[in-house]
C-alpha cells in the first residue's frame, strides 16, 4: 500500500498520466463532436493510425513539426469525408462504414509505409516536440511539472477540450450540432442543413482523432510502429459514453483512464509484480474502465438521434 | 367568398401544385389563394394529401409541377430556409422539437449566424417572453422540452414561428393531441394572430373545429381540391359529403345491458416509465357486453394500463382478476389464453412486423400453438387458410396473404389486426386507439365490428385521445389523469367540457387542493 501512495504523490507519475491522456483527449473530443451531431464514428481507430503515420512521415520528409500536425489533421479529415459521405447523404449503416474505414485506413497506412520505406528494418526516428514549461505555472509543486511542463501538443489538447465545450454550449453552431444529434427534423424545420452539419462534424472530429494519433509519433515517441495505436480509439468511444456525451466529464474520464494506465506500469515494478502475472496489470485499466462505464452510464442521456440516418423528404 | 376576404391582399398563392409518390397521386393540380388576416381550413381525411401539400409549401418536399408564391414572389422549391425567410411558419403534426434541449434553445436554433462566437441569450429570452405574453402562449423558456406537456410543446412550436416573424402560419392537425380547454386556448391565440394581420392555414379532419375557427374551408379528397366554401355559408353535413364523397354514417351503438365483470383491477400500481405516468392505485371493472371508454391526454397512464391488461407488465401492488380469479402467472401469453384480444396502440411498432407477410403477421400471436404449430413445426397451410379467412371476412384490401404487410394502408393493416384479435372470439378486448389515422370508411368499419363484439358479450376497453370517439362509442366513461382514474360516468352524464376538466386533472381527490 505504501508503494502505491508513493507513486500517487510523485510528480513523475502525474507527468506520465498527462502524457498518456493527451492523445486520448484529442480523439475523445473528436468522437464526441461526431456523436453529438448524431454520427457514431467507428473509423476512429484507423484514423488515429493514419494520423500517427502521416504526421511522422511528413516530418521525416522534411516538413516542420506544426506543418506535420496539419498534414496529420488533413489526412484524418480526408477519411472523415469518406465516412460522412457514406453515412450522411447516403445514410448507410454507421457501424459497417465505421469498421470499414478503420480497416481501410489501417491497411492503407501499413501499405504506404512499406511503399515509402521498402528497405528499413527499424523505422527511422524524427526530432519530436520537446517539453516547453509554461513560465510561472510550471513551478507549482506537483501540478506544475505534471500539467504545465509538457509539449506544446498537450497544451493544444487542453485548448481543444475547452474549445469543444465552449462551442457546443455557448455558440449557435454548437446548438445546431447538438440539435442535429437530438432531432434532425427540428434542424431541417428551422432551415438549417442537417447534411452539412453532420458532415462538418464528422470531418472536423476525424481531423482531431488524427491529431490524437500524431501525438503518439510526434510527442510521446519519436517514431512509428505497427500496432502503436493499440485500441486507444476504442477506449475513446467508451470515454464518450463514460462522459455522458459532455466534454468536461469525458476529459475527466480520459484523465482517469490515463491514471490507471500509468499506475499499472508502475505497479509491475513493485513487489506486487513478482507475485502477480504482468498481464493482470495490463488488464487493470480496461477492467476498471468497464466498471466505471457500468456505474456512470446508467442514466446517461444519449443523443436521441445518434446512429439514426436522416432522409430528407422521406415518407 | 365571404365579404371582405376578397378585398384583402393575397399573401400566398398556390398554383397547379402536383406531387406523386410512386403510383399515388398525393396532390393533383391544387390551386388556391390565402388572404391577409384570414383563417383557411384545409379539410380532408387522412391520406387526402393535406400534409403533403403543406410540406411542399414549407419546402420539405418538392412539387413535381406547379408554383407557390408568397407575398407576390415565387418561393424556390425544396428549401425550408426560403419558406422561413419569406415569412411562412409551420407547426407540424409531429412536433419537430429536440427533447433534450431547452425551450429557448429550440426556438433560437438556426436564427443566428452559426459563426457567432457567443449566442445572444438575453435578447432572445426577452423576445420570447414578450411573444408569450402578447399571444397568450405561456411556457418557461428554460424548461427542457422533454419535460413539457403536449399542449406546452405546441406553444413552443408556435413561438418558434412567431420568433422568426412568420406572417403565414400553417398548423397541421393542431388539436389532435389537446384537451378541449387547450384547444380553446389555441383558438384564442389564433384569433389574436389574425387580428394582428397574420394569416393561418388550419389543417384538420374535425368538422366542428373547422367550423369554429375558419373563415373559409378548402376540402381535399384523394389529392384533389373538391370544394371551396365560405364557412358562414356551409355546414357540417355538406362538408362531410365533400370530404368523403358519399354519405358514410358512423355507427351509433344502442344501449345494451351489461353482464358480469370479466376483468377487475383493484388498487393497481405500476412504476412510471420514462415520461409516461405509472398507475397510482387504480380500480377498474370491465363488464361483459359493455364498452368502457378511457379518455385522457396521452402519457397519463394509458400505456401502463394497457401493458398490465396485455400481460406486458405486472402490477407492483394491487391485483388483477380474470372472471373473478387471480391468474397464477401474468404474461402476454397468459393474457391471450385468458381470452384477451389486443389491438395495440401503434400498429407499426407493436401490432405488426413490416417485412413479414400477412400470413406471418396474422399468426404471430399464436405461432407456437395449434392450429398454427404442430409438434414444434409451423403448419403453413393452416396459417395461410387463417390469413385468407381474415382477409375475406374483414375486407382487408391487399395483394394477397404472401405480400409483406408494409404494403398495406393503415386502415387495411388495422383490419388485419382486428380480424386476428376477434377471430378467436375474445372475451375481453383491449382496443388502444383502434381508429387513429384511419379514413372515415375504415373508422366506421372498425367501430361496427367492435360494437358487434360487444353485443356478442365481449367486455371492451376503448382507449382513445379523441373525446368525440370516446363519447360516441362508450357505454361508460372513465377519465385517466396522471395515473389516477375518475369514477365511471354513464353515457351522456358529462359534457365534453366537464370531461376536459377531469382530463386536465381537476376533480380527483386531493388534486384541487394541491
Amino acid at each position: 500500500m505504501m508503494e502505491i501512495l508513493d507513486i500517487l504523490v510523485s510528480a513523475t507519475f502525474w507527468t506520465a498520466v498527462i502524457r498518456i491522456m493527451s492523445p486520448l483527449l484529442f480523439a475523445t473530443m473528436g468522437e464526441l463532436i461526431c456523436e453529438r451531431a448524431g454520427v457514431l464514428n467507428l473509423g476512429i481507430e484507423g484514423i488515429m493510425v493514419v494520423g500517427a503515420f502521416a504526421g511522422w512521415m511528413a516530418v521525416y520528409s522534411g516538413l516542420g513539426l506544426w506543418p506535420g500536425v496539419a498534414v496529420a489533421m488533413l489526412s484524418g479529415m480526408a477519411f472523415g469525408l469518406l465516412h460522412s459521405t457514406l453515412t450522411v447523404p447516403f445514410g448507410l449503416s454507421q457501424h459497417v462504414v465505421g469498421l470499414g474505414v478503420t480497416l481501410l485506413a489501417t491497411a492503407a497506412t501499413y501499405f504506404t509505409y512499406r511503399l515509402a520505406l521498402p528497405q528499413v528494418s527499424s523505422p527511422p526516428r524524427i526530432q519530436p516536440f520537446t517539453e516547453w514549461p509554461v513560465p510561472v505555472l510550471s513551478e507549482i509543486p506537483v501540478i506544475g511539472p505534471a500539467v504545465f511542463s509538457q509539449t506544446p501538443l498537450t497544451y493544444l489538447a487542453y485548448a481543444v477540450a475547452a474549445l469543444t465545450a465552449w462551442v457546443l454550449y455557448r455558440t449557435p453552431l454548437g446548438l445546431a450540432l447538438r440539435a442535429a444529434g437530438e432531432n434532425p427534423a427540428a434542424v431541417e424545420a428551422q432551415g438549417l442543413s442537417v447534411v452539412a452539419l453532420r458532415m462538418g462534424a464528422v470531418i472536423l472530429g476525424s481531423g482531431l482523432m488524427a491529431v490524437g494519433g500524431a501525438f503518439l509519433t510526434m510527442s510521446a515517441f519519436n517514431s512509428f510502429f505497427f500496432e502503436m495505436v493499440n485500441g486507444r480509439g476504442w477506449i475513446c468511444i467508451a470515454l464518450v459514453v463514460f462522459g455522458a456525451w459532455r466534454p468536461g466529464k469525458a476529459a475527466l474520464g480520459a484523465l482517469l483512464f490515463a491514471a490507471f494506465d500509468a499506475l499499472q506500469i508502475r505497479l509491475q515494478q513493485t513487489g506486487l509484480g513478482q507475485h502477480v502475472p504482468y498481464q493482470v496489470f495490463l488488464m487493470l485499466p480496461y477492467a476498471l474502465s468497464i466498471l466505471a462505464l457500468v456505474v456512470m452510464s446508467r442514466r446517461a442521456e444519449v443523443p436521441a438521434a445518434l446512429m439514426v440516418p436522416f432522409n430528407k423528404g422521406a415518407r | 367568398m365571404t365579404a371582405g376576404a376578397g378585398a384583402r391582399p393575397v399573401v400566398l398563392r398556390v398554383a397547379e401544385v402536383t406531387r406523386r409518390f410512386g403510383d399515388l397521386l398525393a396532390n393533383d393540380a391544387i390551386t388556391f389563394d390565402l388572404h391577409q388576416g384570414e383563417v383557411v381550413a384545409l379539410l380532408g381525411e387522412n391520406g387526402a394529401g393535406k400534409t403533403t401539400l403543406m410540406n411542399i409549401l414549407f419546402g420539405h418536399y418538392t412539387a413535381d409541377a406547379g408554383t407557390v408564391e408568397v407575398f407576390g414572389r415565387p418561393l424556390p422549391p425544396g428549401q425550408p430556409r426560403a419558406a422561413l425567410e419569406a415569412g411562412v411558419g409551420m407547426v407540424h403534426q409531429h412536433f419537430t422539437l429536440a427533447e433534450n434541449l431547452t425551450v429557448l434553445e429550440n426556438i433560437v436554433l438556426g436564427t443566428e449566424s452559426l459563426w457567432r462566437p457567443l449566442a445572444r441569450q438575453a435578447a432572445a429570452r426577452a423576445r420570447v417572453e414578450r411573444l408569450s405574453r402578447d399571444f397568450g402562449l405561456a411556457v418557461h423558456p428554460d424548461a427542457r422540452v422533454g419535460a413539457l406537456s403536449v399542449g406546452e410543446r405546441q406553444r413552443v412550436e408556435i413561438l418558434k414561428a412567431l420568433y422568426r416573424d412568420a406572417r403565414i402560419l400553417i398548423l397541421d392537425e393542431p388539436t389532435a393531441v389537446l384537451t378541449p380547454q387547450e384547444a380553446e386556448a389555441l383558438f384564442a391565440t389564433l384569433r389574436a394572430m389574425v387580428a394582428q394581420g397574420l394569416s393561418v392555414i388550419f389543417i384538420s379532419h374535425k368538422m366542428h373545429e373547422v367550423l369554429a375557427i375558419s373563415n373559409r374551408v378548402l376540402v381535399l379528397r384523394h389529392g384533389r381540391l373538391v370544394g371551396e366554401r365560405a364557412t358562414a355559408e356551409t355546414g357540417a353535413q355538406e362538408l362531410a359529403r365533400l370530404m368523403v364523397g358519399a354519405d358514410i354514417a358512423l355507427p351509433e351503438p344502442r344501449a345494451h345491458s351489461p353482464g358480469a365483470v370479466l376483468l377487475r383491477l383493484s388498487g393497481v400500481k405500476t412504476e412510471p416509465r420514462g415520461r409516461t405516468a405509472g398507475l397510482r392505485g387504480l380500480d377498474l371493472a370491465l363488464r361483459a357486453g359493455q364498452i368502457t371508454g378511457l379518455a385522457g391526454v396521452s402519457g397519463n397512464g394509458q400505456a401502463a394500463l394497457a401493458a398490465v391488461i396485455a400481460g406486458l407488465d405486472a402490477p407492483v401492488e394491487g391485483t388483477l382478476e380474470i372472471a373473478g380469479q387471480v391468474p397464477a402467472a401474468w404474461s402476454p401469453r397468459a393474457a391471450i389464453h385468458a381470452g384477451i384480444g389486443r389491438i395495440p396502440e401503434d400498429r407499426h411498432a407493436e401490432g405488426t412486423i413490416a417485412d413479414f407477410t400477412l400470413t406471418e403477421n396474422a399468426m404471430l400471436e399464436r405461432m407456437a400453438e395449434p392450429p398454427f404449430a404442430r409438434a414444434g413445426l409451423i403448419d403453413w397451410a393452416a396459417a395461410r387458410r387463417f390469413a385468407e379467412r381474415v382477409i375475406a371476412d374483414y375486407d382487408v384490401r391487399c395483394p394477397g396473404p404472401d405480400a409483406p404487410i408494409r404494403l398495406l394502408s393503415g386502415g387495411n393493416m388495422q383490419k388485419l389486426i382486428l380480424g386476428r384479435a376477434l377471430e378467436f372470439g375474445p372475451r375481453i378486448i383491449l382496443a388502444n386507439q383502434p381508429v387513429r389515422g384511419l379514413d372515415i370508411g375504415a373508422v366506421a368499419y372498425v367501430q361496427r365490428r367492435l360494437i358487434a363484439a360487444r353485443d356478442a358479450g365481449a367486455a371492451i376497453l376503448l382507449i382513445s385521445e379523441d373525446l368525440d370517439e370516446i363519447q360516441a362509442m362508450s357505454d361508460v366513461i372513465h377519465v385517466i389523469s396522471e395515473g389516477r382514474l375518475s369514477p365511471p360516468f354513464a353515457r351522456g352524464e358529462k359534457t365534453a367540457h366537464e370531461l376536459g376538466q377531469w382530463m386536465a386533472g381537476h376533480g380527483f381527490e386531493g388534486a384541487d387542493a394541491a
